[in-house]
C-alpha cells in the first residue's frame, strides 16, 4: 500500500519536473539580459517594442471577430443539431474533429488555391479580405474546442423542452435563441472564447502564409533574431494562456455554484 | 362543433404509427384526461394539440379555428411540462411574465398579471427567487402559472405530477383542479395514474395502442369498463373467462359454479365464452342474502394492507381477491378455511370482447 503511494508520488513529481523545470529555465533566462543581475529589462525592451504593440493588438482584435463570429455560426448549428437532427450528431462531431487532423498548413493551402487574387472569389486581393479569411481560418482551428464547449452546454440543459416552452409562450425561434438559449450555456460560451483566445493570440502558420502582422510570426520573429526577448515572450505567452484558463475555471465554477 | 375537435388524427414515426383514427370532441371549460400506459400515445396526441408534432392525417379545431398545421407559438395554448421547464436563467417572475413579454405587453400590465398569479399560486412572496431555489412542487406551481399568464385558449397538462413525491401529487392535483374550476379554462391532462385520471376529470380518455379505447366520465369508466384493457387498466379487477348459459336470464358459469348478471348479454349464444369481470371492493365474504351471487372456495391468502384487507379466495381453478375495511373487531379468515364470497347482479361485469 505505502510503496503504491510513493509510486504515485513519484509519478507526481517526474511530471511536474518535465513541466515546470524547462518553465523556471525560460524563466530565468529571460531575467539575465543585464550582465550579472536578474532584471525584466527583457520584458521593459519587449513591451517598449511598437511591432509587438501593433502585433499584439492585431491578435486580439482577430480573436474577438474569431470568437463572434466563430459564436454566430456554431451556437445556431449545435442548438439546430441538439433540438431536431439528434441523428447528425456523430457527423457533426466528425466534422468538428477535422481541423485537429488536418494539418493548419493544409488548410492554408488549400485557402490559397482557393481565394487567390487570380480565382473567383479573390479574397487575398486586398487587407481587409485577407483579414477576412485569416479570422474563417482562425475560426476553423478553434471549431474543435469551440463547438465541444458550446455542445457542452446546449446537453447540460433540456434545450427541447425549454423550447417547446418558449414556443408555447408565442415565442420565434430567434428569440428563444438569444433570451433562453444563449443565458443558460453563457459559461460554456465563455469556455469556447478563452480557448479560441488562447489559440489565436499564438497561431503562427495561418498568419505567416497570408502575410499578416499576427503576434505568432512576431514571437517568430523576435525568436530567430534576439538572445533573452524570445524567452520574456515565451512567458508573456504562457501567463496569457493561463490566465485564460484561470477565468475559464473561476466562470465555470460560478456556474456550477449558481446552478448546482 | 365542440369547443376543441380532433378528427382522425393519425401520427406515424416513419413505418411505427402511434396514434390511429383518433377522434374527440372536448366541450369548453372541461377537465377532460388522457389515460394510459407509456407509448400508448396519449402525450403524442397532446404534443400533436400543443403544435410541437405535425399530425400524418387528420384535423385539429380550436375554437372554430384550423388548428392542424399552425406553429406552436401561434396556438395560444399553455402547457405545462412533466420536467417543468422554467427558465433557469429568469426568476419566478420572469418566467410568468415571459409570455407577455413576448407579446409585448406593457411594463405595467405584466407586472400587475405576474403578481396575480403568484397570487393565485399561492407563491406571492416568491417573485424574485430563480427556479433552483424553489421545491418542485413550487417549481410546478409557477410553470402552471406561466402557462397561464398569456390567458391561453386550452391549457395542457403533460404529467405535470409525475416528479413529485406522493404528497405534494394529491395537494397541487387538487390545486391544479380548484384553479380549473376558477377560471372555467378547458384543460387537457396526460396521466398514467388511474387514481389522478379519476379524480379530478370531467372526462376520461382511456388509450390504448394509439386508439381510444373508451371515452367517458370516471365513474363510467370504472363502473362500465368497456374494453378487457380499460378494466385491467382501471382500478384492481377480477377476471374470468366465464361460459354462457342463458343469455337470456343473464345465468353465466364462473369456473364451474352458476351466477346471474343484470347486465345484458343477450348478444351471447349458449355456451358462448365470455370475459366477466368483478371488482375487489364489490365483493363480501359469507353468503349474503337470496338475491346475491356467491361463489365458493378456500382462503389462500390474506395480506394486510392498512385501511382495507385483501382476501384471495381460491374456486376450483380460479382465484378471486375481496377487499374488506380494516377493522380491529372483525374476525379475519384464516389460510385453507372454507370460503364463500358473494356479489350484486349489478357488480357482476361483461368485457366486450375486444
Amino acid at each position: 500500500m505505502k510503496t503504491n503511494r510513493l509510486g504515485h508520488w513519484i509519478a507526481i513529481l517526474i511530471g511536474t519536473l518535465y513541466f515546470v523545470v524547462p518553465l523556471a529555465a525560460t524563466f530565468e533566462f529571460s531575467l539575465r539580459k543585464l550582465r550579472g543581475v536578474y532584471s525584466f529589462e527583457a520584458y521593459r525592451v519587449v513591451l517598449a517594442d511598437p511591432q509587438f504593440q501593433s502585433s499584439f493588438t492585431f491578435s486580439v482584435g482577430l480573436a474577438v471577430v474569431t470568437i463572434v463570429f466563430g459564436m454566430a455560426i456554431i451556437v445556431p448549428m449545435a442548438y439546430f443539431v441538439e433540438l431536431r437532427l439528434r441523428k447528425l450528431r456523430p457527423f457533426v462531431e466528425f466534422v468538428t474533429l477535422l481541423p485537429l487532423v488536418v494539418p493548419a498548413i493544409v488548410i492554408v493551402f488549400g485557402y490559397l488555391r482557393l481565394y487567390n487574387s487570380s480565382s473567383i472569389l479573390p479574397l487575398t486581393n486586398s487587407t481587409l479580405s485577407t483579414n477576412f479569411l485569416l479570422t474563417c481560418g482562425y475560426v476553423t482551428l478553434a471549431l474543435p474546442y469551440m463547438y465541444r464547449s458550446i455542445e457542452t452546454g446546449l446537453r447540460a440543459i433540456d434545450v427541447r423542452t425549454l423550447t417547446e416552452a418558449a414556443e408555447s409562450l408565442g415565442a420565434s425561434s430567434g428569440t428563444i435563441i438569444w433570451r433562453i438559449i444563449l443565458p443558460n450555456i453563457r459559461s460554456a460560451m465563455l469556455s469556447g472564447a478563452f480557448l479560441t483566445f488562447a489559440i489565436v493570440i499564438g497561431e503562427f502558420t495561418f498568419a505567416s502564409l497570408l502575410n499578416r502582422p499576427a503576434f505568432g510570426p512576431y514571437l517568430q520573429l523576435i525568436g530567430a533574431n534576439r538572445a533573452y526577448e524570445p524567452a520574456a515572450l515565451a512567458c508573456m505567452a504562457f501567463m496569457i494562456t493561463w490566465a485564460c484558463m484561470g477565468i475559464i475555471q473561476v466562470i465555470s465554477r460560478n456556474a456550477v455554484a449558481a446552478h448546482p | 362543433m365542440s369547443f376543441i375537435e380532433i378528427s382522425h388524427l393519425r401520427k406515424s414515426f416513419g413505418p411505427n404509427t402511434v396514434v390511429h383514427d383518433f377522434s374527440l370532441s372536448i366541450e369548453k371549460g372541461e377537465f377532460i384526461s388522457f389515460l394510459g400506459p407509456s407509448g400508448c400515445g396519449k402525450t403524442t396526441i397532446l404534443r400533436m394539440i400543443a403544435g410541437f408534432e405535425t399530425a400524418t392525417s387528420g384535423s385539429l379545431h380550436v375554437g372554430g379555428v384550423e388548428m392542424t398545421n399552425l406553429p406552436p407559438a401561434k396556438r395560444n395554448v399553455g402547457m405545462v411540462f412533466q420536467a417543468y421547464a422554467l427558465f433557469p436563467n429568469l426568476t419566478v417572475a420572469g418566467n410568468i411574465g415571459f409570455g407577455l413579454k413576448i407579446a409585448g405587453k406593457e411594463r405595467g400590465e405584466i407586472d400587475a398579471r405576474v403578481a396575480e398569479l403568484l397570487e393565485l399560486i399561492k407563491l406571492p412572496d416568491l417573485g424574485d427567487r430563480y427556479p433552483y431555489q424553489l421545491s418542485g412542487g413550487q417549481q410546478q406551481r409557477v410553470a402552471l402559472a406561466r402557462a397561464l399568464a398569456i390567458k391561453p385558449q386550452v391549457l395542457l397538462l403533460d404529467e405535470p405530477l409525475s416528479a413529485l413525491d406522493a404528497k405534494i401529487r394529491v395537494s397541487l392535483r387538487e390545486e391544479i383542479r380548484a384553479l380549473q374550476r376558477e377560471l372555467g379554462i378547458t384543460t387537457v391532462f396526460v396521466t398514467h395514474d388511474q387514481e389522478e385520471a379519476l379524480s379530478i376529470s370531467d372526462r376520461i380518455v382511456v388509450m390504448n395502442q394509439g386508439r381510444a379505447d373508451q371515452v367517458g366520465t370516471p365513474s363510467e369508466i370504472y363502473n362500465n369498463p368497456a374494453t378487457r384493457f380499460v378494466a385491467s387498466f382501471v382500478g384492481t379487477l377480477n377476471l374470468f373467462e366465464a361460459r354462457v348459459v342463458d343469455p337470456v336470464a343473464g345465468r353465466v358459469s364462473i369456473d364451474g359454479q352458476p351466477v346471474v348478471t343484470a347486465r345484458d348479454i343477450s348478444a351471447y349464444g349458449i355456451a358462448d365464452g365470455a370475459t366477466v369481470a368483478l371488482r375487489p371492493e364489490a365483493l363480501s365474504l359469507g353468503g349474503g342474502d337470496g338475491d346475491r351471487n356467491v361463489l365458493t372456495g378456500t382462503v389462500e391468502e390474506v395480506s394486510f394492507l392498512g385501511a382495507v384487507i385483501r382476501v384471495r379466495v381460491k374456486l376450483r381453478e380460479a382465484r378471486v381477491s375481496l377487499d374488506i375495511f380494516n377493522d380491529p373487531a372483525l374476525d379475519l379468515p384464516k389460510v385453507g378455511m372454507p370460503a364463500a364470497v358473494s356479489f350484486k347482479k349489478d357488480d357482476l361485469l361483461i368485457i366486450d370482447r375486444d
